[in-house]
C-alpha cells in the first residue's frame, strides 16, 4: 500500500520537500499531498527591494501549484487542526487527510495585533511593514511621497524571519535617500530588542561599523511596548520614546494558527518543538518540521529551510523504512546582506560557528565573507533565479552543501 | 559586598549562577536585592519559579514573550516587577544561566 505523506504549507520548505520526495518515490509507493490556504508563493527575499522600486510584487509572486511536480495533490484550504493521536489532518473545508508521515512547513505568521496600538491609527499610513507584499507596496508609495524626516526601523521582538532584513532595509533606505538628495533632511534609526544590531557578535561588530559609516542611529535593548501612530511615537516597555515620521516595523512572529488548535503540536508561540539535528518533532515520531515553523536555534531564513530540506527528505525515507534517523543537520545558514550602492556582504554560519570573515565557498573565493562587494550583490540577485529553477524543484545548487564548511573562513585564532 | 548567602556560589561575570543546583530561596532574595528589588513578592515568585522550572524541564529559558503568555504575568507588569530586562533578571534571580536570547 502506498504510504501517505502530508505536507502542510506550500512555501519554500513544503514545496522542496514535496518535489524531492516525489522524485524519491514512485507513485505506487507514496501519495504526496500539499496543503496551503492560498495559491500565492512569494519569493520573500524580494520583498526587501519592493519599497525602493527595485522589485515589483507581481514579479516575486508565482502560483504555488505550478512549483509542484506532477503527481503531487494540492489542497487549497486552511488547516483546521492536526489530530496527533489519530494521525489525521482536518482541513477547514471538511476534508480529512490521514497520514503515515506529516511534515509541518507552514512557516511563521506576523502578529502585529500583539503590540499595543501597532495596527491602530496610522497603520498603513505612516506605520508599515515590508514583510508582506501589501505592506511592501504601501511602504513604497509612502517612501515616494517622503520628503525628509525621521524614519524608525523597529524589530518588535525576536524571533523574526531573516534577522538581517531590517538592517538591510536601513542600508537601502540610506542609499535611496542619498540618491534623491534628501538624506541630509532625514534621520534613520534602527531600534532593536537585541544588545547589538545583530544576533552574532563578530557579524554584529562589522555591521555596526557600516551603520556608523552610513550615519544610521542604533537604539539597542529597545523592547517596543506601544506604538502611537497618530502621535508618531514608539514607546518601549521601560518608558523610552522614539519619535517618528515613518515607522517601518517588523512585528512579532508566531507559528501558524492551526498549530495552536492542534493539542500537543506547538509551543506557546505556536512554533513546533523540533529536534535540531534530525528535524523530527518532539510531538510524535511520524511528525517532522522544517523552516520557519520550527523552534530550532538558527535563523529563520530560506537558506536554512533549503539545507534542512535536503536532510529531512532523507530522514522521511529513513523513518518509512524503519532505519535510524540522520542527525547531521548543523544549523547551517548562508545569507547575503544588501548594503546599498550595488554591494552586499555574505555570511555563512551554523549552530556552533558564528559568521566569520574569509572567502566563500573556499579560500579561492570568489565571494568575500563579511565584506562588502559587488559580486555578493550579484549573487543575491542571481539567487532569485536559482530559487525558482533549482531550489524549489529539488535540484542541488552547485558549490553549496547542507553542512557548513570551515574552508576559507578565518577562525577566531587567526583573527586575534 | 559579598554576603553570607552568596559565598561559595559560582556565578559568571554578569552574576548568573553557573550551577543551578546551588540555588535556593535565600540566594534568590540576595540576588534580587543586588539588582535593587528589596523584596520578592508572590508576583515575582510566580515569574521566577516559572522561569526556573521551564529551564529545568526543557533546558531553555523562556523569552519575554513566552513569559507574558504563559507565566501568568503580562509583559507590562513584568517590566514593573523586573525593571529593564525582565527575562534576564528573572533568570538571574532564578539561578539559571543567561538566556541565549534569539537568533
Amino acid at each position: 500500500m502506498a504510504k501517505k505523506i502530508v505536507i502542510l504549507g506550500g512555501g519554500t520548505g513544503g514545496t522542496l520537500m514535496a518535489n524531492r520526495l516525489r522524485k524519491a518515490y514512485d507513485p505506487h509507493e507514496a501519495d504526496i499531498a500539499v496543503v496551503d490556504r492560498d495559491d500565492r508563493h512569494v519569493y520573500q527575499p524580494g520583498l526587501l527591494f519592493v519599497p525602493f522600486g527595485l522589485a515589483k510584487t507581481e514579479e516575486i509572486v508565482r502560483p504555488r501549484r505550478r512549483q509542484l511536480h506532477k503527481g503531487i495533490s494540492f489542497y487549497e484550504t486552511e488547516v483546521d487542526h492536526v489530530a496527533l493521536d489519530d494521525d489525521r489532518v482536518h482541513l477547514a473545508d471538511g476534508t480529512v487527510l490521514p497520514y503515515d508521515v506529516l511534515v509541518v512547513a507552514t512557516g511563521a505568521r506576523l502578529a502585529p495585533e500583539e503590540t499595543e496600538g501597532l495596527t491602530g491609527d496610522g497603520w498603513m499610513e505612516k506605520v508599515f511593514t515590508f514583510y508582506t507584499p501589501e505592506g511592501a507596496d504601501a511602504l513604497g508609495e509612502a517612501l515616494a511621497r517622503f520628503e525628509g524626516g525621521r524614519v524608525v526601523v523597529n524589530i518588535v521582538d525576536m524571533p523574526i524571519k531573516c534577522p538581517v532584513a531590517p538592517i538591510e532595509f536601513a542600508f537601502l533606505l540610506d542609499w535611496h535617500l542619498r540618491e534623491r538628495g534628501i538624506r541630509d533632511r532625514s534621520e534613520i534609526v534602527l531600534a532593536t530588542p537585541l544588545d547589538g544590531c545583530f544576533t552574532k557578535p563578530i557579524a554584529s561588530k562589522h555591521l555596526t561599523y557600516l551603520l556608523e559609516e552610513k550615519e544610521i542611529g542604533l537604539e539597542v535593548e529597545f523592547s517596543a511596548g506601544e506604538v502611537d501612530g497618530a502621535g508618531g511615537r514608539l514607546v518601549s516597555y521601560d518608558g523610552r520614546e522614539i519619535p517618528f515620521d515613518l515607522l517601518v516595523t517588523v512585528p512579532v512572529h508566531s507559528g501558524a494558527e492551526y498549530v495552536g488548535r492542534s493539542p500537543g503540536l506547538g509551543d506557546e508561540l505556536d512554533f513546533v518543538p523540533t529536534d535540531p539535528r534530525t528535524l523530527q518533532s518532539l510531538a510524535r515520531p511520524n511528525v517532522f518540521a522544517l523552516g520557519d515553523a520550527t523552534n530550532v536555534p538558527t535563523s529563520k531564513a530560506g537558506s536554512v529551510t533549503h539545507f534542512e530540506g535536503e536532510l529531512l527528505t532523507e530522514n522521511v525515507k529513513h523513518f518509512l523504512t524503519g532505519a535510524r534517523l540522520d542527525g547531521s543537520y548543523d544549523g547551517h545558514a548562508n545569507c547575503f546582506i544588501e548594503t546599498g550602492f550595488g554591494k552586499a556582504l555574505l555570511i555563512d554560519f551554523n549552530y556552533e560557528t558564528e559568521p566569520l570573515p574569509g572567502r566563500f565557498p573556499s579560500t579561492l573565493g570568489p565571494m568575500p565573507l563579511l565584506q562588502e562587494s559587488r559580486l555578493n550583490h550579484l549573487g543575491k540577485l542571481m539567487f532569485q533565479w536559482m530559487y525558482w529553477h533549482l531550489l524549489l524543484p529539488g535540484r542541488d545548487i552547485p558549490g553549496i552543501s547542507p553542512e557548513m564548511h570551515m574552508t576559507g573562513k578565518k577562525t577566531i585564532d587567526t583573527l586575534a | 559586598m559579598t554576603t553570607i548567602e552568596l559565598t561559595g556560589i559560582d556565578r559568571d561575570a554578569e552574576g548568573f549562577l553557573t550551577n543551578p543546583q546551588q540555588w535556593n530561596e535565600e540566594v534568590a532574595a540576595e540576588i534580587a536585592r543586588e539588582a535593587g528589588i528589596a523584596e520578592l513578592t508572590p508576583r515575582h515568585w510566580l515569574v521566577v519559579n516559572y522561569m526556573r522550572n521551564t529551564y529545568l524541564e526543557t533546558g531553555e529559558a523562556p523569552s519575554i514573550r513566552t513569559l507574558g503568555k504563559a507565566s501568568g504575568v503580562q509583559i507590562k507588569e513584568l517590566y514593573e516587577l523586573f525593571p529593564k530586562g525582565p527575562a534576564k533578571l528573572a533568570a538571574r534571580i532564578g539561578g539559571i544561566p543567561k538566556p541565549h536570547g534569539c537568533i
